[in-house]
């Protein structure tokens, strides 16, 4: 099959797939490369060439800058943390044969398909307002005093928020690594005489390993570009501001889009370490 | 100790009961086969022995005691699966050592036994590999290992030469038996090939459709088969079943006669079956025919060493009267 031909002629006839992916991917990480060395502020006019590194000492050397990585990195870790515990548990519980279990699953996907912008929405004013919010009243309910949720622990709000929208994702992934668990290594577990939580440890999660570092690298990817939900619901105050948000503040709010081009080339950076990283982990993971 | 009793067990999933109440009665340090065709409810019934699977009614006893709701780590018996059922990411090491650990035993002790199990399955070279790393038949003395270190009260195998080349199967089928006379601890054992419940079992369990056809040593159910159904299951090539007017002469529905108790000869015979061969199989130490026969159907009959009789020759066939089984319509033997 794979004679010399027909290798010369696959080549060719994906190249317009990887040409076109090539430069969607390259014109913009040029632009923005080449506006980072400018100083470039539309809205009073300037666009001065070639002002050097400043635009990148600029922004490192704010102390916005240092906060925003932090925060991304805990926001991102604790999203994570909460996805996968519960999305362990969760899908041990929906492996269990129960009546409706079709429907059950389709339910616990429901919040993948929300918009972030409309969940972020939904959970800031119908649960998390301090006046008629549904935790408030439960709060009120257990005779405390409500809490103001995006303004006494923004972060945690936050993380919560997303953790909503990505737990189905890693509750479906982790699912079907579960049943895809030899019922006879559970079986054999149990006459060797492992109880629920020895077969937990010793069979289900060194089986799971593989799906929880597909899960994580697939979801920090993700995470670390969220926007709306910071947008609609903080806007960036309290301490809730990411790399991504900082970004656009500088570029937008600022409109100082040599310096957002500065931090955008750093978290192009930042990504890519994470993301070498991880594969390094995954791909360990995979071999074995 | 390993004896056990099973009254009255019984097995329904929803409304298909897959084992009508059943009495069996398995002695300490016997060989025990449950052998049947697929379906035949011989894993269930293992697997109700085990506990792996809830009784619907009756009772399993071991060494006497009610071990109807005794969960299945605390009945004292080990199991071999299908699968062979390692788990993938421990060494050997600890694959053999994961029931002593959950049994809280001693490092060191475990160590040992751990160490002495792998000496007798030749295991010793392999104790840090992985089982993905392992061939079959190793990931199978893997499996017995791990059963072995725990000193079960019973070991029970669930079809476990089935994932096995041919080769391989005769080979661990000796291994298995020659434990069983080192240990002389209770085995129960499932198959659905004859020929590893002929060669291994003290006893065989015949089964079919959940009802038990036949239990006996396996020359007795050979020789006395007790119906049709256990005539035609044991014993290979199958046995030859004739209905119509030869068996109505023997005063049967039926009769059969084993490939191997008929006489063949190229040359007229007086009295003799006649008929044209179809198909030889030349197996060196036998030659297999099946032979076409006007009103009896095509017979299989078994040559010794080479015979010189070729696709559409004729030739006659003698039974051998007295090894002739007859049955009547139901199926039953005549005795």
């Amino acid at each position: 099959m794979a004679t010399q031909h027909s290798r010369s002629a696959a080549r060719f006839m994906i190249s317009p797939a990887v040409i076109l992916l090539l430069g969607w991917m390259l014109v913009p990480l040029i632009m923005t490369l080449y506006f980072s060395f400018l100083d470039y502020r539309p809205l009073r006019g300037i666009f001065d060439c070639c002002v050097g590194l400043e635009n990148y000492s600029r922004f490192m050397g704010s102390s916005s800058f240092w906060d925003s990585v932090t925060t991304t990195l805990s926001m991102v870790g604790g999203i994570l943390a909460i996805t996968l515990v519960l999305g362990v548990l969760l899908s041990l519980l929906l492996d269990q044969p129960i009546w409706g279990q079709g429907i059950v699953r389709i339910l616990v996907i429901a919040p993948f398909f929300v918009m972030p912008t409309v969940s972020a929405l939904v959970w800031k004013n119908m649960f998390m307002n301090p006046v008629n919010g549904l935790l408030a009243y439960l709060w009120k309910f257990m005779g405390l005093q409500p809490i103001d949720w995006l303004s006494e622990m923004p972060l945690f709000s936050i993380i919560v928020i997303v953790s909503w929208q990505w737990l189905p994702f890693a509750t479906l992934i982790l699912l079907t690594a579960i049943q895809s668990l030899d019922s006879e290594q559970i079986e054999a577990a149990e006459m060797d005489g492992a109880g629920s939580l020895s077969r937990f440890v010793y069979i289900i999660m060194p089986h799971l390993a593989r799906a929880i570092t597909v899960v994580i690298l697939i979801q920090t990817i993700f995470l670390l570009s969220i926007f709306a939900e910071i947008f609609v619901t903080t806007g960036g105050a309290f301490g809730t501001r990411t790399l991504t948000y900082l970004i656009y503040q500088r570029i937008i709010e600022s409109q100082n889009i040599g310096l957002g081009s500065a931090g955008g080339i750093f978290a192009v950076i930042l990504a890519n370490i994470l993301a070498i990283f991880l594969m390094r982990i995954v791909g360990k993971n995979l071999d074995a | 100790m390993g004896s056990i009793t099973l009254r009255k067990v019984s097995k329904s999933f929803g409304a298909t009961q897959v084992i009508p109440p059943l009495d069996l009665e398995i002695n300490d340090g016997e060989f025990v086969v449950f052998v049947g065709p697929s379906g035949c409810g011989k894993s269930t019934l293992l697997r109700l022995i085990a506990g792996l699977e809830d009784v619907s009614s009756g009772m399993i006893e071991i060494d006497g005691a009610d071990a109807t709701l005794t969960p299945p780590a605390k009945r004292g018996l080990a199991m071999v699966f299908q699968s062979y059922a390692l788990y993938p990411h421990m060494s050997v090491r600890r694959n053999i050592a994961f029931p002593l650990k959950m049994a809280g035993v001693d490092a060191k002790v475990a160590e040992e036994k751990v160490t002495a199990a792998a000496s007798v399955l030749n295991l010793t070279d392999y104790l840090e590999r992985k089982p993905g790393q392992l061939s079959g038949g190793q990931r199978q003395r893997v499996a017995i290992g791990r059963a072995i270190v725990r000193e079960p009260k019973a070991f029970l195998f669930d079809e476990p030469l089935s994932n096995l080349d041919a080769a391989l199967r005769v080979n661990m089928r000796l291994e298995i038996s020659e434990l069983h006379q080192d240990l002389a601890t209770t085995m129960i054992y499932v198959t659905h090939d004859q020929v590893e419940a002929m060669t291994m079992a003290d006893k065989i369990v015949v089964l079919r459709a959940g009802y038990i056809e036949q239990v006996g040593s396996p020359l007795e159910l050979y020789n006395n088969p007790a119906n049709r159904f256990v005539a035609g299951f044991i014993g290979s090539p199958k046995m030859n079943f004739i209905e119509g007017e030869s068996a109505a002469r023997h005063k049967a529905h039926a009769i059969g006669i084993r490939p191997e108790h008929c006489a063949l000869s190229a040359e007229k015979v007086a009295g003799a079956w006649e008929g044209t061969v179809e198909v030889a199989e030349h197996l060196g130490s036998d030659t297999f025919f099946h032979i076409e026969t006007a009103d009896k159907g095509v017979l299989t009959v078994r040559a010794i060493g080479e015979f010189g009789l070729r696709h559409g020759d004729k030739c006659w066939i003698t039974p051998d009267e007295s090894r002739i089984h007859r049955f009547d319509e139901d199926g039953k033997t005549i005795g």
